[in-house]
């Protein structure tokens, strides 16, 4: 067990109340003043199958769920099977003796079993198999020398609207979970500062919606689809109090174009979906911009190609990304880091849309999506900037002309509603009043004219937006002998394995990539010209940031750890590719 | 009533001498013109065929969108700002074909648009090819031995489907037209007005003089409008006599009325969130 840190694992069947399990700790061990960072490895099945979920919690930020556990919580015989000879030396097994048995040889050396005999323990506090969690979680509070009162408190807090029994039932469980492994077993030697500063628990999908609902987002628009489905839970139990519509739509072609609409008439917009949702969308993010409607699409990666691995992670659309639409128009792709990020990007996101008048994306993955981490208190600011870009304001009696050419590309908006500026937003090449020049004005010199000054217009939003964002900075020594470049949600873990690195004497440094479309391409190829040796570290088959990079640059990495099976990294599959890379070279 | 050049452009249309839908343009200006609705407070959607290029002849806000996406673009609209008249207009092959999805979603909401379909029974924009009304045995370009499906039947599906005002115009009659559209944007709710708009180019079947040998006005024909199997039975007729007119209308809570985060006004004159009206919900993170 490594100081000043532990990792949980709790397993079992779909149903079994793992997440909630998981959400539990997590609030607990936050409560107690440790950083946590949650992984939940499911499975597209309601009941049944095997799913996992991992916690890592600490004293310093944890970038990462880490890798093998220090305590496993096995709920049915598969998990002990499983994920029993992978606890670490020193760790523990916890599990309801009354159901699993720990056979001959299962576990390391060094690794103990710890019987409860849950099931009977449970049986006073209520017929819910669940509570046997409750126990078993009551069990790794003793363990962990941890403050019996914070999980009641988390308890209360989470049945609290329920009747009184149930949270007795539930503080008693978990009390006689605590009082058996007293009894029984006592701490492990985990070494824990525990403080009283409290952080909050948020899941990059819960900081999407709760930041674009910071930033006056006024309609959301979605089809169901893992993994960007809890924005739209979230957004629901939350946004409609603060007057924004959060509307189920029949399929993904209505939900991005009910959004171009809303935005039309000057609500701040946005949808959510995953890849399969927004090769529908596609056409309309085109419309977006041709028509130039601000629109933010959240675009949650999981495991393709098709419907692929509906519950399991990937960074396997930046390509679709880039490619959506037919013809060359302005848009811009935002890919956060970690679930802060997620917070900003969303405001971000709807500022850039309204300011340039054009379609964002928001590029998550499922790992970044629905894992939870803490974040410091003071990193959510409630007060986000709002920009709206230029508005028309009250006609002046003059024709209005929608898509003026200007310096920046950017003409004054105006909304449905106001006196004088009626015009109509085309989906067809038009003139700058809007009037389409497709049909019969096709072709005609003056509108082969029209056509090259409004693509021209549009186009050059792109070269505003490119100096409104800040390009990549290395992190890390300047003078390292690798360089990790990443984008998204890999941010983190390749932070940890850069660190990890550091202390192995490896002098290693990071180029991580938040912003993909338009492309930092001058910054980016100085930086990776001057680096000794360069890995690419992607979710992805192809490579995908790399290939973009060498398109946009020239520049080609040479040294790729490309991860297709749907796991996020760990820390230590990076390190490993990073000495392999520096030993070779 | 309003003087029609209210909702006078520059722009000619640009539809082929005698194409039904100059008919549905009188029409759907005339209806505004009756309603006495000033441009800023219209928004006419569309989304691609002949047909859909109508928002670019009325002075009025609108939105030219993509093909079959209009009457989704619309709803966003509407619910984005409830107090604005969303009229969509748009073809056969743009509304019950390739948007036929948010066509019958729509109508299951109850909305309080009003959806005009110029119904040529055929892909005027594209040159000739079969849609989704054309007639079975209808030779087109796509189908040179004649249409093998059954046509969409709009009046039929739009009663099944929950739209509270079903219609049907003629463009060979703007006035009779002009007043069920007016009517319809007067109804409190989702309005289909589906319109014989004969395209005189490629569709030499269904002709204005096909249509006046057959249609009749259901006003005149003693319907009970109220009487959803009355509406059905009419919604059926086909072949030496077709009805136009108003088949059916109804009452029923719109959507919007229903939408919690509409009780408060138009979304876009909704204050946005202040920090301390944040906080509670951050606590929940804790
Ligand atoms: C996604 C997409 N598919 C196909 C087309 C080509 N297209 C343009 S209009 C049209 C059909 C138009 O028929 P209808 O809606 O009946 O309008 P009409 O021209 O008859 O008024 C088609 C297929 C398109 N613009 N977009
Ligand atoms: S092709 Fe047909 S529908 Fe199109 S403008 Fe001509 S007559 Fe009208
Ligand atoms: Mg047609």
């Amino acid at each position: 067990m490594k100081d000043g840190e532990v990792t949980l694992r709790f397993g079992g069947a779909a149903g079994d109340g793992i997440a909630s399990m998981g959400e539990t700790f997590a609030k607990v061990c936050s409560r107690s003043g440790l950083h946590v960072s949650e992984y939940n490895s499911y499975q597209s099945a309601i009941r049944g199958g095997h799913v996992w979920l991992q916690i890592r919690a600490g004293e310093k930020k944890m970038l990462s769920q880490g890798e093998y556990a220090d305590i496993l919580v096995p709920l049915n015989a598969q998990t002990m099977e499983l994920h029993a000879p992978e606890v670490a030396s020193g760790g523990v097994v916890i599990y309801n003796s009354e159901k699993l048995k720990i056979r001959d040889g299962l576990l390391k050396q060094g690794v103990r079993g710890l019987p409860v005999p849950a099931t009977s323990t449970a049986s006073k506090y209520g017929k819910n198999p669940i509570m046997q969690n409750v126990v078993a979680l009551g069990g790794v509070i003793r363990l962990l020398n941890m403050n019996l009162d914070k999980l009641s408190g988390v308890l209360q807090d989470t049945f609290g609207n329920k009747a009184k029994a149930i949270v007795d039932a539930n503080i008693g469980a978990a009390t006689a979970g605590y009082d058996y492994v007293d009894k029984n077993f006592g701490s492990l030697n985990a070494k824990l500062n525990f403080t009283e500063t409290s952080r909050p628990v948020m899941s990059g999908n819960q900081a999407t919606g709760f930041g674009a609902l910071a930033a006056g987002l006024k309609f959301y628009a979605a089809y169901p689809m893992t993994p960007a489905s809890s924005i739209l839970h979230w957004l629901v139990a939350y946004a409609p109090k603060f007057g924004t519509v959060v509307k189920q739509a029949e399929d993904e072609l209505a939900v991005i174009n009910m959004a171009i609409g809303a935005a039309h008439v000057g609500a701040r917009s946005m949808v959510g979906t995953s890849g399969g949702g927004f090769a529908l969308m596609t056409e309309a993010v085109g419309q977006a911009s041709m028509s130039e409607t601000p629109v933010v699409i959240v675009e949650s990666q999981r495991a393709g190609p098709s419907t692929g691995l509906p519950t399991k992670t990937e960074q396997g659309d930046l390509w679709q990304a880039i490619g959506a639409s037919q013809g060359d128009y302005p848009k811009v792709i935002i890919a956060p880091s970690n679930v802060r990020d997620c917070y900003y990007a969303a405001g971000e996101a709807l500022n850039i849309a309204e300011k340039y008048q054009i379609p964002v994306i928001i590029l998550v993955d499922l790992y970044l999506s629905e894992h939870i981490e803490t974040i410091e208190a003071d990193d959510i600011n409630l007060s986000v900037p709002i920009e709206r870009g230029v508005l028309a304001g009250p006609s002046n009696g003059n024709s209005y002309a929608r898509y003026a050419v200007t310096e920046t590309g950017v003409s004054p908006r105006a909304f449905p509603g106001e006196a004088g500026h009626e015009y109509v937003a085309t989906t067809d090449e038009h003139d700058e009043k809007g009037i389409i020049v497709s049909d019969v004005l096709a072709g005609i010199p003056e509108h082969i004219e029209t056509r090259r000054r409004q693509m021209e217009k549009r186009m050059s939003k792109m070269n505003y937006i490119l100096k409104d964002i800040p390009p990549p900075r290395i992190w890390g020594p300047e003078d390292a002998d690798i360089t990790l470049v990443g984008w998204g949600s890999t941010m983190q873990v390749i932070k940890e394995a850069v660190l990890n690195l550091g202390e192995k004497g490896v002098k290693a440094n990071q180029l991580h990539i938040k912003y993909l479309m338009p492309f930092h391409a001058k910054e980016v190829e100085e930086t990776l010209k001057k680096s000794k040796r360069v890995l690419d570290v992607e979710a992805n088959y192809t490579g995908q940031l790399a290939k973009l990079i060498r398109a946009e640059t020239g520049f080609n990495i040479e040294h790729r750890l490309l991860k297709y099976d749907g796991e996020p990294f760990a820390p230590r599959q990076i390190v490993e590719k990073a000495l392999e890379v520096t030993q070779h070279a | 009533m309003l003087d029609l050049n209210t909702y006078k452009v520059e722009t000619k249309p640009d539809w082929c001498p005698g194409c039904g839908d100059f008919g549905v343009l009188n029409g759907v200006t005339k209806a505004l013109a009756m309603l006495e609705i000033q441009p800023k407070n219209v928004l006419v959607v569309s989304g691609i065929g002949c047909s859909s290029n109508l928002p670019g002849f009325i002075k009025a806000y609108g939105f030219h969108s993509i093909h079959g996406r209009a009457v989704a673009v619309a709803s966003g609209a509407k619910l984005a700002n409830p107090e604005l008249n969303v009229v969509v207009t748009g073809g056969d092959g743009d509304g019950y074909g390739i948007g036929m999805g948010h066509f019958v979603h729509a109508m299951r909401r109850n909305l309080d648009i009003t959806y005009v379909v110029m119904n040529n029974q055929i892909y005027g924009l594209t040159t000739g090819q079969a849609s989704p009304t054309s007639e079975k045995g209808h030779v087109t370009k796509s189908t040179p031995t004649g249409v093998i499906e059954t046509p969409v039947n709009p009046i039929a599906l739009a009663l099944v489907t929950g739209a509270t005002y079903v219609a049907r115009g003629f463009s060979g009659d703007p006035n009779h037209m002009a007043e069920i559209i007016a009517n319809g944007i007067k109804h409190k709710g989702f309005a289909l007005v589906d319109v014989f708009s004969p395209c005189v180019t490629f569709n030499k079947k269904n002709t204005y003089e096909w249509f006046r040998e057959r249609v009749y006005k259901l006003e005149e024909a003693d319907h009970n409008t109220m009487n959803f199997e009355a509406a059905m039975r009419k919604a059926h007729e086909w072949g030496p006599k077709i009805p136009i007119g108003l088949f059916y209308k109804t009452e029923r809570p719109t959507y919007e009325d229903e939408e919690p985060a509409l009780k408060m006004g138009p979304l876009h004159k909704q204050p946005f969130p202040k920090a301390e009206d944040l906080k509670p919900i951050l606590q929940t993170f804790f």
